[in-house]
């Protein structure tokens, strides 16, 4: 228990000290999910095999670094010397790196990504000068990757809950929430709204019990970037909490996190409980007087409890339905009382405000669009991962430079932000900048960070369809609008896609789709459309050929496709039809092969398989 | 009553309906799904209807109301596993495991196979789960032959 933030840094200094023998190797393994994904989870096995009886060295497990397209990241940092990242390891590579490294003193700078720090390595790049970082900005970021996440004290050090001391003991609720107004901060979760404005709401609303919740429940389906931020920094969402629930006078705080973030839910409980010891949650925190605590509630997979009122009432113990607003939760929220919702995005942010003041804060971003923004590439991109840019940024800048261009040198056809809720932007917002209203102005909207691209081999009207059959099935049924809009639409765009399309079903899908917008309870409904409505702005001609000629000039669409083997190329491998599942592929080695239309499902395993490039689809 | 439904119950009181879906989480955790039984049981021991949590029951998807096979395959269908090909590698599951339609879990209560709305392993899509351990990049070929490695190891056994 430490009742000052000078007792919390010298115990973070002497725990730090106690664990960190001096001499000693580090050895780094990116273990997010995306990591383990990747075969962390083998390289550490690895590792721990190879050095079992070896005292000078550690192994750490931290957080996302962001470069997800080279994972499974190891770092290694040798005492006193630089930290040494090595990219796409498997068990081979690292027991070499093991060998070569870690017990003789040869870096390997063949097998290096990049040298993260000041030192310099001669034949690795510094990390910065890799352009998937070097056009970043990284603030929220900046400690995922760098600390161990379960380290309480390596956050400490890392200037952690300096933010919440200097709140708690040294400002007025007021002045934090004028702070966090003039910061320009807005909601991270998509809407966008001015978060000291949410603030002050809850803290005018009368009442003596309060509420906080994080809303943790991401359920953009193509996004991660609250996973990796609370995996790999948990204690950034405790802190801003804390200051929330100041500012706001709330002593309760609940954060609601998505089940199917097993790892990430894990995180935040050890974290929480490692705050409650050190006397950052509890009554008097940091001897400030003030006293919080926080409760995780899993969600249990339906995407509209990410809209405020339904998130209460899956809190509550309900099915996760929307309620009108107002009453809005500042004025009535969990059990009536006052209650303010934020985002992991944006309580993230809300320290570095504290901590570095507002002009600071402001000094990155656009005119309206304070700060930076942290996007989660992926789709058709070389180079994906998780971002963090100044808001602003041009779309370019994002797909070209950071991302490294299109898969196979493709060519860029829309990037999708927003998720289910947004739309796409196509070729001629490349040079837009990224911010909340210039997203507005495409027709699409910022959301939680979502950003999918895609490139010719991706069909819009199937994109379009997938969304819808989301928010379709996603959608609580309250409301006629959403409920039944939904559906019809739905039904529309699986005609056009499956080769029974009308012209006139363009203009009914825009119809629609404006009255669900219009006519929907809440922002899953008046969001819904949005991916059909781009879409069809931006790609109508797509539509027309999928009616008109009935084909899908992307080759996705199964009813409007057929695979075929073209004979110039075949060779007669039989690969392709040892590996059809249902046997649709006949021919002879060495004897050009033949697909069976009728029998082949579409299923694209020969055009995968094939070495030649010889299976065509028309 | 199920000994370990009995224990899960004996946690909770009545009085505070906010504890359904974590108890209604515990319960699918332990025994795999939310049996009659245990609609009717929990409702009864913290004093709300059974009818109400048959509908909070039905409302989330991540509730089942019919019995896990031995394996859990999971699909994604996020996103970004959606444009790099995500339907292929279900259907590639679908084929192998011989499913179709609403069921999902096998005759001989091997495998159940499940459609996730995202994992948020995006950057590795498509992403494929078994038994909780998470692949990335998978191409239709590499999902059989991944299912068809737990069936081997079955017979073998």
């Amino acid at each position: 228990m430490h009742t000052s933030y000078a007792s919390l840094l010298s115990w973070a200094q002497v725990e730090y000290a106690r664990k960190h023998r001096p001499g000693v190797t580090r050895i780094l393994l990116g273990l997010g999910t995306c990591g383990l994904a990747a075969g962390a989870g083998e390289v550490l096995d690895t590792v721990r095999s190879e050095l079992a009886n070896e005292a000078a060295v550690e192994i750490v497990g931290v957080g996302c670094i962001g470069s997800c397209f080279r994972e499974p990241l190891m770092d290694i940092l040798k005492p006193g010397g630089p930290r040494i990242s090595y990219s796409e390891v498997d068990r081979e590579k690292a027991a070499q790196l093991v060998q070569d490294c870690v017990r003789a003193d040869n870096l390997r700078p063949d097998l290096a990504m990049a040298v993260i720090g000041d030192h310099g390595v001669a034949g690795v790049p510094s990390w910065l000068e890799l352009p998937f970082f070097k056009f970043q900005e990284r603030r929220v970021l900046r400690r995922c990757g760098f600390i161990d996440p379960t380290a309480v004290e390596e956050y400490i050090l890392q200037e952690g809950y300096a933010a919440a001391a200097k709140a708690l003991t040294q400002m007025g609720p007021e002045d934090v929430i004028d702070m966090v107004k003039a910061s320009g901060l807005r909601g991270r979760g998509g809407a966008g709204f001015p978060t000291g404005q949410k603030w002050l709401f809850a803290r005018k609303s009368p009442g003596d019990i309060k509420y906080v919740v994080c809303n943790f429940d991401e359920g953009d389906p193509g996004a991660f970037m609250n996973r990796s931020t609370v995996e790999g920094d948990p204690h950034a969402v405790l802190e801003g909490m804390i200051i929330a629930a100041y500012a706001i006078g709330a002593s309760k705080g609940y954060v609601y996190g998505r089940a199917e973030y097993p790892l990430a839910l894990q995180r935040l409980r050890g974290a929480i409980r490692q705050a409650e010891e050190l006397g950052l949650l509890g009554d008097n925190i940091l001897g400030s007087g003030f006293g919080f605590t926080i409760e995780i509630k899993e969600g249990a997979g339906a995407f509209v409890c990410g809209e405020e009122t339904a998130l209460m009432a899956s809190i509550e113990g309900q099915r996760g339905m929307p309620r009108p607003r107002p009453p809005f939760p500042a004025q009535s929220g969990l059990w009536g009382k006052p209650t303010n919702i934020n985002n992991v995005g944006t309580l993230t942010n809300v320290p570095l405000i504290i901590l570095e003041g507002p002009e600071w804060y402001a000094q990155v971003g656009s005119e309206k669009s304070k700060g930076t923004a942290i996007f989660c590439l992926t789709g058709k991109i070389k180079h994906g991962g998780l971002i963090e840019v100044p808001m602003g940024v041009r779309l370019r800048t994002v797909v070209e430079d950071i991302g490294g261009g299109i898969i196979n040198d493709g060519r860029f056809k829309a990037a999708q932000t927003g998720g289910p809720s947004g739309g796409c932007l196509a070729e001629q917002h490349l040079d837009w900048p990224i911010d909340y209203e210039s997203l507005v102005a495409a027709g699409s909207i910022m959301g939680s960070g979502g950003m999918v691209v895609m490139d010719q081999a991706t069909c819009m009207v199937d994109f379009a369809r997938f969304f819808l059959s989301f928010t379709q099935r996603e959608s609580c049924g309250k409301c006629i609008p959403c409920r039944i809009g939904t559906k019809r639409m739905l039904e529309i765009l699986e005609r056009i896609s499956g080769g029974q399309g009308e012209l006139r079903d363009i203009d009914l899908l825009q119809e629609l789709g404006d009255t669900v917008k219009l006519g929907s309870l809440c922002g899953l409904g008046q969001t819904a459309p949005n991916p059909v409505l781009a879409t069809i702005r931006y790609f109508r001609q797509e539509y027309e050929v999928h009616i008109v000629d009935r084909r899908c000039p992307a080759g996705v669409c199964k009813a409007l496709i057929t695979y075929r083997v073209d004979p110039e190329k075949c060779t007669g491998c039989t690969v392709c039809a040892r590996q059809c599942p249902v046997q649709a592929i006949h021919g002879e080695k060495t004897q050009i092969h033949v697909i069976d239309s009728a029998v082949c499902t579409r299923c694209d395993t020969c055009r995968q398989a094939c070495r030649f490039d010889a299976i065509v689809v028309e | 009553m199920d000994d370990k439904l009995h224990a899960i119950l004996a946690d909770y009181g009545r009085g505070d309906p906010s504890v359904l879906i974590p108890i209604l989480q515990r319960i699918q955790t332990e025994l795999g799904y939310v049996s009659q039984e245990a609609i009717f049981a929990v409702g009864d021991r913290i004093a709300v209807p059974p009818a109400e949590v048959f509908g909070v029951l039905t409302f989330y998807a991540q509730f089942r109301l019919t019995p896990v096979g031995k394996h859990n395959c999971r699909v994604c269908r996020g996103t970004a596993c959606h444009v790099r090909g995500a339907p292929s590698i279900l259907g590639s599951a679908h084929t192998e495991l011989g499913l179709g339609g609403e069921t999902d879990t096998t005759s001989d209560g091997l495998f159940t196979l499940e459609e996730i709305a995202c994992f948020g392993a995006c950057s590795l899509a498509p992403v494929m789960v078994i038994d909780g351990q998470t692949y990335g990049r998978m191409t239709p070929a590499r999902a059989r032959s991944l299912i068809r490695k737990v069936k081997e190891a079955e017979s073998a056994h």
